[in-house]
């Protein structure tokens, strides 16, 4: 490039360095590439220049053309994409407002403690049914093997609606209920309200329940080591330790009551364990033979296990809530913060 | 059932801390609700010798000595007469406290300084001796606490003992036990007895009239008893178990019952009239004054113990008031029976005396182990009151009382129902250690035979479950069932409430539970009318309150006092919903019927945070859009909402039933304002209530698919100028049943009422919508289907375009 537009670049470049307005620019812009502009008026002296460097400065002149004009057009754009950044950040609204819409509520703790549940032993092949809250004594207590004026009548306190109908003060009936009208295999969950008549705090007169049972050929108390401990694994994790340990239910032998390492204190003893380590977290058992022969299964020919837990207490466990009666009585800041 | 766990020791040797015991024993099933340390009620009592001892310059009574406690030699002033220089005594050092709550100060007596006191046993509380200072065995070491030298502490077991372990009701039960745990022997407590005098028969008769509710009843006469109080030994231990010492015979009968679990009674022989005893059923009716002193009314199968007239005792319940041992008792008459269990049971429950002999019957006693107790009682009886026990025992016995023998064991079977097979020689070893007999029975086979006292052990797997919580639980390998996977299946109510939840709670209700019972006022405050079926409640026969006495044959009334709870906390705005069941009582001897439901509420704002717009109540409409989205997601064919039903508890003007098909699933409206009034709410408040099993039926989860339209549809307005009692739901139900092909949909997009409009009009903008499957319209052709609807619906219902 010749020294003259050399010169003529750095000057330009120099003036476009320093623009500020759109309105400068236009100036710049007029004042060299303009029909009377510095390079326009370069490029009418070419007369002037020699025949043989003629074309070599044509070209030239019309190259810096295009770089005056590409860098103009980029200042130009930038301009303009700055005006229009401008306008919307004026446009701006408040983002820290609350959104619009209606607050979502809440599904019951003990709801949620249930529906978990519910999942973990559908992926095991458990099916959920139901039944009557309002039952017959037979099923409630007669066909699970406890007599009318047995001691074992006394674990549960129970109302009564007539000689022979009650609350049901378990989800067990439920699986006499099945068994009745279903052959094996039978893999239930039966989850629901239960009745006691007993107050305080941790006792409400109605709770939560779900029972569970397995029947088939073969079935075993390891196997019910094996479901209940990957079942309660999936609850309160995988490092929980558990006990298993021997109890009595009438409607299940041999019975067992598990434990779990106390959650509050991780068993060093504290006042939720009473100061043993463990919490009691479940009732079990095998199918008494006596409840086979009610529903008119073959104890020699098939076996299986029952278990039933509570779910007030397991959420109380997970939630860290001390009083039972909270679960009942619906007030909105208790229930909002599940 | 309380357990001492130095009197366990008695019988069984425990190489075991207590925490282990508890541990051990819980682990095999009798579990230990908690360990209570127990000690004497004193604190800051050392051994200490006596170095020196002079009279007391001032007081005739007192003498002055040195003692040391193992470091400084201390003065003190005693009163006591019975010690010697060198004797080793109890000292409550200065800031000791006695029982009584007695502190320890450094004094001056008579002139003369006394840093301490030399105590009594009686003082210490720790023995019936308050004759002099007590003076411990040389052997013990000077400075020591006494507490710890003399082990005065016990750690007290409390047992949550199950029904079925009626055994275990007992120190010896418990020690038996333990023995079966840990291989230990168990010794039984001496039973020898000493008899003089004349035989028994000679002195008094037991006649059972009644051989099903006492198949044994056996008696023993004990004469010159002295009554007192009992020594200082059986005391403790009583009130070790909490029982409260009466006197040595009393106590005599509960620490035997403590000790081999048998309740004993002991009748004051000369209130017995004839000098007999006479087993019956009472007449309907009877009159009988207990030990409490409280008069019973017996109905007329409870079992009484009488003499040659009367009663005097509710058999294994509890004594007469009229045979009572008294202070100057002489002769006793002992008894130890087995009664039915059964029977003492019902009578115990209808008496409302739960007491421990009762307990103890009810759940089974030992019919080997009755002559046992018996001569333990009168044994120990003779011991502590001095008395001396006849020749002979009254032994009726009329009906065998049926016990376990030869139950079939098999170690497959065991091996079935176990997962694992101990080995046979385990087996064996804890079925004997459990006192059982086991006689082979063939390969794999056994006849087994329980003591007596474990009457809960009749069959195979009564067997298998003893092998199984001795063997360990915890020694059962896990394994995972060996079941075809089955894909769970909820039933189709199941996944209705799980939509029905998701709805809810994404349109900002929470869901509340409330119990199922309710105040039987609760229908009234409803206002609900003679014949409404919510009135066929059913009554708990024993409610805790009457707030709970009868269940709920609707959720509204709940959910409308969770409202009023939570506006008394100061939250106005309340959305909930419940998802329960009804109960309405169908008769006599059969369950009621149980409806799974969904109630709604909703009072207050619409919208919590409300900077974008003024505040807004919600009405009527927003609970009625989210029902109609509950209903669409579930699917429902051609939901309905028409108005004019007869609901009293709802606002007439602004209520509707919800149908489907014909059946009316429920309703939605704003309570009426009586109501909200009576229960005294703040503001409107708008529910409703939905049959779930209704719903359940009509649910589908599958989707209907329509082609996409791939012509354009053309929309025309109109606006009706109509008499308000017209509904919107009513020209759009028009417009549809005109059944045009082209006629898409019909919207209402605009109501109105007010400035322009003539009272008792309204105006309603509505927008029709017009499209072929095959084709875009023509303008011609889309007016002339509009007009011929128009016209349809200004001729039904008089209405004037605007």
């Amino acid at each position: 490039m010749t020294a003259e537009l050399e010169a003529l670049r750095e000057q330009a470049e120099a003036e476009l360095g320093k623009v500020g307005t759109e309105e400068e620019l236009l100036t710049i812009r007029t004042r060299y590439l303009g029909r009377k502009g510095l390079l326009t008026g370069l490029l009418r002296n070419i007369a002037a220049v020699s025949p043989e460097a003629r074309p070599r400065f044509g070209k030239e002149c019309n190259e810096l053309k295009e770089i005056l004009t590409a860098r103009i057009d980029a200042v130009l754009d930038g301009m303009a994409s700055a005006r229009k950044a401008a306008t919307l950040l004026d446009a701006r609204i408040d983002v820290t407002l609350p959104g619009r819409g209606v607050r979502r509520g809440r599904v019951h703790p003990v709801i949620q403690v249930r529906e978990e549940i519910c999942r973990i032993f559908a992926s095991l092949g458990f099916s959920v049914v139901e039944g009557p809250e309002v039952e017959l004594d037979y099923y409630n207590f007669e066909a699970l093997n406890i007599p009318k004026d047995h001691p074992a009548r006394d674990m549960q306190d129970t109302f009564y609606v007539e000689d022979s109908i009650v609350l049901r003060t378990h989800t067990s009936p439920v699986q006499v209920r099945i068994m009745e009208k279903t052959r094996p295999p039978v893999r239930i969950l039966s989850p629901g309200r239960v009745y006691r008549r007993d107050s305080d705090v941790s006792h409400t007169p109605m709770f939560h329940q779900i029972e569970g049972l397995l029947v088939d050929k073969g079935v075993t108390f390891g196997d019910l080591k094996g479901v209940l401990t990957a079942f309660l694994k999936q609850v309160f994790g995988e490092g929980t330790a558990l006990r298993f340990r021997p109890s009595f239910f009438p409607f299940t032998e041999p019975s067992a009551e598990v434990d779990i390492r106390c959650v509050i204190c991780s068993g060093q003893g504290c006042r939720v364990c009473k100061q043993s380590g463990w919490l009691e977290i479940l009732g079990s058992g095998m199918v008494d033979p006596e409840v086979f022969k009610n529903v008119g299964y073959d104890p020699e020919e098939v076996s299986g296990f029952a278990f039933g837990l509570g779910l007030e207490r397991i959420a109380m466990l997970k939630f860290g809530i001390s009083d039972i009666r909270l679960f009942f009585e619906n007030d909105l800041r208790f229930l909002e913060q599940f | 059932m309380l357990v001492s766990l130095k009197w366990l020791k008695d019988y069984v040797d425990v190489d075991a801390s207590a925490a282990e015991v508890a541990e051990r024993l819980t682990m095999a099933g009798l579990e230990v609700d908690s360990l209570h340390e127990t000690g004497p009620a004193f604190s800051g009592v050392r051994v200490a010798r006596i170095l020196s001892l002079k009279p007391h310059p001032n007081a005739d009574k007192l003498v002055l000595c040195e003692v040391t406690a193992g470091d400084a030699c201390l003065p003190i002033v005693c009163g006591a007469r019975n010690i010697a220089v060198g004797d080793l005594v109890p000292l409550a050092q200065v800031g000791a406290t006695l029982p009584g709550g007695l502190t320890i100060r450094s004094s001056r007596i008579r002139g003369e300084a006394s840093e301490g006191m030399l105590c009594s046993a009686e003082e210490l509380g720790i023995g019936d001796d308050a004759s002099g200072i007590m003076i411990l065995p040389p052997a013990l070491p000077v400075g020591g606490e006494l507490r710890d030298v003399l082990a005065l502490g016990d750690t007290v077991l409390e047992i949550g003992v199950t029904p079925n372990r009626a055994d275990c009701l007992s120190i010896v039960g418990v020690a038996r036990e333990w023995a079966a745990i840990t291989g230990a022997r168990l010794r039984y407590p001496p039973v020898d007895v000493v008899e003089t005098g004349e035989d028994i028969q000679t002195v008094t008769s037991v006649s059972i009239l009644d051989a099903d509710l006492c198949p044994r009843y056996t008696a023993r006469v004990i004469r010159n008893v002295r009554i007192g109080p009992s020594p200082f030994w059986l005391r403790q231990r009583l009130e070790a178990v909490g029982m409260r010492p009466i006197n040595n015979i009393v106590d005599v009968t509960n620490y035997v019952m403590m000790e081999l679990g048998q309740p004993l009674h002991a009748f004051d022989f000369r209130f017995l009239e004839q000098g007999k005893i006479v087993v019956r059923r009472s007449r309907e009716g009877e009159r009988f004054v207990s030990l409490d002193g409280k008069e019973r009314t017996l109905r007329g199968d409870t079992l009484m113990i009488c003499d040659g007239v009367k009663p005097v005792a509710i058999g294994g319940v509890m004594g007469g008031f009229n045979s009572e041992v008294k202070e100057d008792t002489d002769t006793i008459l002992l008894e130890s029976a087995y009664f039915n269990p059964t029977s003492i049971r019902r009578t115990a429950r209808e008496l409302a005396m739960g007491t421990d002999a009762a307990f103890r019957f009810e759940r089974g006693v030992d019919p080997g182990g009755v002559i046992r107790a018996l001569d333990r009682a009168a044994r120990l009886m003779a011991e502590l009151s001095g008395g001396r026990v006849c020749k002979g025992v009254i032994d009726q016995h009329p009906r065998r009382i049926p016990t376990a023998e030869r139950i079939p064991l098999r170690v497959a079977r065991t091996r079935d129902i176990l997962g694992v097979a101990p080995p046979e020689a385990e087996i064996l070893r804890i079925l004997t250690g459990l006192e059982m007999v086991v006689q082979p029975a063939g390969e794999g086979r056994y006849a087994v035979t329980p003591p007596t006292c474990r009457v809960d052990i009749t069959r195979e797997i009564d067997l298998i479950e003893e092998v199984a919580r001795l063997y360990g639980y915890d020694r059962v390998p896990v394994t995972v069932p060996a079941v075809a996977g089955v894909a769970g299946v909820g039933a189709a109510k199941r996944m209705v409430e799980d939509r029905i939840r998701e709805v809810m709670t994404g349109a900002g209700y929470t869901e509340v539970i409330n119990y199922s019972f309710v105040s039987p006022a609760a229908v009234d405050q409803l206002g609900l009318g003679e014949g409404d079926e919510r009135r066929s409640l059913v009554a708990i026969r024993n409610p805790l309150s009457e707030e709970q006495a009868v269940l709920r044959t609707t959720m509204i009334h709940s959910l409308l006092l969770n409202a009023r709870r939570n506006a008394d906390c100061g939250r106005f705005d309340v959305k909930i919903f419940e998802i329960g069941k009804t109960f309405i009582r169908c008769g006599e001897g059969v369950q009621p019927a149980e409806q799974n439901r969904l109630a709604c509420l909703i009072t207050g704002l619409r919208y919590e945070d409300r900077w974008h717009s003024q505040e807004l109540r919600a009405d009527f409409f927003d609970l009625k859009g989210c029902i109609e989205n509950v209903l669409d997601t579930l699917r429902i064919p051609t939901p309905a909402y028409r108005s004019g039903i007869s609901e009293v508890i709802l606002h007439p003007g602004k209520s509707c039933g919800v149908f489907t098909g014909e059946r009316m699933a429920g309703y939605i409206g704003e309570i009426h304002p009586d109501l909200q009034a009576r229960l005294d709410l703040p503001g409107p408040v708008i529910v409703c209530e939905l049959d779930i099993d209704l719903l359940a039926a009509q649910f589908s989860t599958a989707a209907a698919f329509r082609p996409v339209p791939r012509y354009p549809a053309s929309s025309r307005d109109a606006a009706f100028l109509i008499r308000r009692e017209h509904e919107a739901g009513e020209l759009v139900l028009l417009a549809e049943q005109s059944l045009e092909e082209l006629l898409e949909r019909v919207q209402i997009f605009d109501v109105y009422e007010g400035k322009n409009i003539p009272a008792g009009m309204k105006s309603l903008g509505m927008r029709f919508s017009y499209r072929s499957a095959d084709r875009t319209l023509t303008d011609e052709e889309v007016t002339a289907v509009h007009t011929r609807v128009v016209q349809r619906i200004v001729q039904a219902t008089g209405a004037s375009i605007r």
